[in-house]
């Protein structure tokens, strides 16, 4: 029963695949409430698990702990984010109940892919997480998305295959697959094998990440793939990965050179995507950019959990921060799906003031503005690093948000400038307008209020990770 | 006490969020209540008693984030007290000028009660990460009322003051990660870090950490070379704006130097110390000689404020200096630049206000389109000629209590600090050709059919010059506060 929240989950997507194929094609909806529902279930079962302490499950393949309890409540909830942002969205497409089944599915991947501690199960859980991941980024038939889907499978199939490489050099090493093990057996492994093995599979997990190197699939796949998807994609898959580059490195030997590494990367991560979402247009290819720029900093927490004991709650709050302000900032795009580049945001501010007050908030959050969550985040963040004695990676992060406050702003500028011709009339125009619906709407308002309570929080909610 | 300070204001701004409230009754509330704030200063100060040193008085606590030393911490001494109570007295100047305004009035005057919480929460945070938030907020506020409610290019100076200043609140926020790696155990508290300073002897660390934290002000302060942002922003902005942002957030900025940097590290200062001489010498030198060649009012009256900023800067680092004797001195130099921090406010908000009510009339601040305005607008020209001579240092206001201290203290510690007398000349040079271009001669140009200031145009701006007279005719009302509270700095500084 270790693994409740994973099989609810799994069921979830079962049931609403399985059930779906059998309602009428107008009545997809009610399958949504099918997979809110097994969500629901899930995050209750999260919760309670989580109150049970530490434990190793199924010989010692799978952990639950802290951050396995934080990943499931992180991803059960953004999952219910993604599906109000979905059932305006999807409704009455084709593929609904199997876009609400995939969403789950690979809900269900990533938290394994979080609490596993066995190489076997990491390569598994990896291709449980990428396969409906391809799915759902071709799934919609736009005009970019085949693209996207090929784009994404090709660089999945390739990072794949060097994780399980670097999963077979390990497991060579080691002899056994078990985490404990490898810490146990890999200090006495020739050094360059174990690098080599440890850095492919760390390939693989920055893919799911969305980090740099394995980054280039994600400002595709955002454009290119509905916003449904295309929140999920940069918001859920990151925190199994992050969580697993955590496990790995807390047992591979030579802590503060992973750290180095991961420390790197991160860098590398943050500075690329930056300065990459500073020239786009098209929104939904700036919020691609601007999540490998916000996963730079996660990893930047991931970098030292193993030697600061302030890392590990960092990291946690950070994902779950993370996670909300970024599905409030897609929320937000999925409600005016007919904006696309920053010019059509003219006269948002006035036409929809609540959405607009959602947007300011959530990019101000990603910028890091206090007292959100991420601000949080990033403070905790840089703390622990300078902590560790990273103190060049604190810079870095305070650096890197100056420069993404570039582009935030660029949004929020095009966002408040009055639409030419259009009068004020505040307050109305919250109905829908196009396909937008009412889910999105209320995804954005929820997700962009939970970030400012988060952060108002923070206090009880840290004492719950550390 | 003072978390209902701060936090009735951040109510009242949330309640006018509310789209079906009338453009009346929100003007009235934001009149309203910065009166109650104002009150409620003036009740604090009432009960004001000098606490310990290294204490605060009216303090509140209560958790917050304890897993990483942050509490909500709150209180009051000699050198927070004054700059609260300038700080409502400016906001209420604000609510009456903008009794009259057409542009989405219920929206400003959320914008402002809100800038009014933040300002008042850092005045009186006791916590480096409160301090940060309120530092942070007051950035978004002031973009949010430039790009909103300014005119010409505001949406450029907007993004310039949001870059610039964020760029410094990063590097601040640096240096208090810096200081909470440093300390032991971590901890962000400000009373804690002021009692066992974390980095004293460790000369690089320290010098790094006073570096990312002397950026962080000097971009907010602004002091030379990082003032650029400052003449758009004001140039821009609405009157209001341009007060607020002169008025009260400029001081945040050297708010921070003794609050933060001089008492939590007091080491790294003095080994400093002549660098923050020499960047406000230079300061009140280039802030004053380039307003003297401005022919724009607002540029003129915004390149002033790095001037008066400088001498702010040059006496808070001539009290770094240990000098032989000169105990007395440095505590002089502190007390003047916390006096010329509240007598900067009270004066320049006041020229901003009377800018603003020159562009309401004729679209420009252009000094050289003006003359004989006297004649037409008598009210007018004796506002200004009073903020005016406030502003270049007439004894019997406020500026002339401070700069006197300022230089005092200054030069009897580092003589050389004497030349920076050099600028209160330029100063006064500028505003008497910028007084007698406008006002003095026959009515010509803009000045002809210049209707004068009604009572909410002049009754703001005079409430504001009367206090700055109060202070320099009864300077011993605010210098008994002040005082104490500069003592203790000076010895801070000389751990």
């Amino acid at each position: 029963m270790a693994l409740l929240p994973e099989a609810l989950l799994f069921l979830g997507g079962m049931l609403t695949l399985v059930s779906g194929s059998f309602t009428p094609r107008t009545r997809q909806w009610r399958m949504s409430l099918v997979a809110a529902a097994a969500t629901v279930a899930s995050l209750v079962a999260s919760l309670v698990a989580w109150t049970g302490g530490t434990r190793a499950a199924f010989s010692d393949t799978f952990t639950v702990d802290t951050s396995t309890g934080a990943a499931r409540v992180t991803v059960t909830v953004s999952l219910l984010l993604i599906l109000l942002i979905a059932s305006g969205e999807v409704r009455d497409h084709p593929r609904e109940s199997e876009t609400y089944s995939l969403l789950l599915f690979g809900g269900a991947g990533t938290l394994l892919l979080a609490g596993s501690t066995d190489l076997a199960v990491l390569v598994v859980a990896f291709l449980l997480s990428s396969i409906p991941l391809y799915g759902l980024v071709g799934i919609m038939a736009r005009p970019g998305s085949p693209e996207a889907a090929l784009k994404t499978y090709l660089f999945g199939a390739l990072f794949g295959i060097l994780l399980m490489l670097g999963a077979v050099l390990l497991y060579g090493l080691a002899g056994r697959a078990g985490y404990s093990s490898l810490a146990a057996e890999l200090p006495d492994a020739p050094t360059a094998a174990v690098a080599t093995g440890g850095v492919l599979v760390l390939m693989g997990l920055l893919f799911k990440a969305g980090a740099v190197p394995g980054h280039f699939w994600v400002p595709d796949a955002t454009q290119g793939a509905s916003v449904t998807a295309a929140a999920f994609l940069t918001t859920v898959p990151k925190i199994g990965a992050l969580v697993a580059i955590t496990r790995l490195v807390a047992v591979l030997p030579g802590e503060l050179r992973w750290a180095t590494v991961l420390g790197i990367l991160a860098v590398a991560s943050m500075t690329i995507g930056n300065l990459a979402a500073l020239a786009q247009d098209d929104v939904r290819r700036l919020l691609g950019w601007s999540t490998v720029s916000q996963v730079g900093y996660l990893l930047a927490a991931a970098a030292v959990t193993r030697i600061s004991d302030q890392g590990q709650p960092a990291l946690l709050f950070f994902l779950a921060g993370y996670a909300l302000t970024n599905l409030a900032a897609f929320a937000v795009a999925a409600a005016a799906p007919e904006r696309r580049s920053l010019e059509g945001w003219a006269g948002f501010a006035s036409a929809r003031p609540g959405l607009s007050a959602a947007l300011v908030v959530a990019l101000l959050g990603l910028v890091g503005t206090p007292p959100t969550a991420v601000f949080i985040g990033k403070l905790t963040t840089m703390g622990a690093t300078w902590d560790a004695g990273l103190a060049w990676l604190a810079v870095a992060i305070a650096l890197n948000s100056v420069v993404s406050l570039f582009y935030y702003l660029r949004w929020i500028r095009a966002a408040l400038r009055p639409a030419a011709q259009r009068g004020e009339e505040a307050g109305t125009g919250t109905g829908t307008d196009g396909t937008g619906g009412r889910g999105a709407p209320t995804a954005a308002l929820v997700a962009a209020f939970a970030t400012v309570v988060m952060g108002l929080t923070a206090g009880p909610l840290w004492l719950v990770l550390a | 006490m003072l978390s209902v300070l701060v936090f009735l204001p951040l109510a009242a701004a949330a309640v006018l969020l509310i789209p079906r409230i009338s453009a009346g009754v929100a003007r009235g509330v934001f009149v309203v209540v910065t009166a109650a704030e104002l009150a409620l200063a003036c009740l604090v100060w009432a009960r004001y008693d000098t606490p310990a040193a290294g204490a605060l008085a009216a303090e509140e606590q209560a958790r917050w984030i304890p897993g990483v030393g942050s509490s909500y911490h709150v209180g009051v001494d000699g050198l927070s007290l004054p700059l609260v109570l300038m700080t409502t007295l400016v906001f209420l100047a604000c609510a009456v000028h903008a009794l009259r305004e057409q542009r989405r009035p219920r929206l400003q005057a959320a914008l402002f009660l809100f800038l009014e919480a933040v300002c008042l929460g850092l005045f009186v945070s006791a916590d480096l990460i409160l301090f940060f938030v309120f530092f942070d907020l007051s950035i978004v506020g002031m973009y949010f009322s430039i790009s909103g409610w300014g005119h010409r290019d505001a949406a450029r100076s907007a993004l310039k003051f949001f870059l610039y200043t964020f760029l410094g609140s990063l590097a601040l926020l640096l240096g208090f990660v810096g200081l909470y790696v440093a300390s032991d155990p971590h901890t962000f508290d400000m009373v804690e870090l002021t009692a066992h300073p974390p980095l004293q002897g460790h000369g690089v660390a320290g010098g790094l950490v006073l570096a990312a934290v002397l950026l962080g002000l000097a971009v907010k302060t602004p002091t030379f070379p990082f003032h650029t942002w400052l003449p758009p922003a004001h140039s821009d902005a609405p009157a209001i704006g341009s007060a607020v942002l002169a008025g009260v957030m400029l001081k945040m900025g050297t708010y921070g130097f003794v609050r933060i940097a001089m008492p939590m590290l007091p080491d790294a200062w003095r080994a400093w110390a002549w660098v923050v001489i020499a960047v406000g010498i230079v300061s009140v030198l280039w802030g004053a000689l380039v307003a003297f060649a401005q022919t724009d009012l607002k540029r003129m009256i915004a390149y002033t404020s790095v001037n008066h900023m400088g001498y702010v800067v040059l006496a808070v680092g001539a009290a770094g200096v240990l000098a032989d004797g000169a105990d007395q001195a440095r505590q002089v130099a502190v007390t003047g630049a916390v006096t010329q921090m509240v007598s900067h406010g009270l004066l320049t908000a006041a020229l901003f206000l009377l800018a603003g009510s020159m562009f309401e009339r004729t679209e420009t601040y252009d000094l050289d389109g003006y003359g004989g305005l006297a004649g037409t607008a008598p009210r007018y020209a004796t506002l200004f000629t009073v903020a005016a001579f406030g502003s270049l240092g007439l004894p019997a206001l406020s500026g002339f209590i401070a700069e006197f201290q300022i230089f005092a203290g200054s030069i009897a510690t580092v003589p050389v600090t004497a030349v920076a007398v050099l600028g209160i000349l330029i100063t006064a040079a500028l505003f008497l050709r910028a007084l007698q271009r406008v006002f003095t001669g026959p009515s010509e140009g803009l000045s002809v059919g210049f209707t004068d200031v009604t009572p909410r145009e002049w009754v703001p701006v005079a409430l504001l010059l009367a206090v700055s007279v109060f202070i320099g005719v009864l300077p011993r009302t605010l210098l008994d506060v002040i005082e104490p509270g500069a003592a203790v700095l000076a010895h801070l500084v000389g751990r």
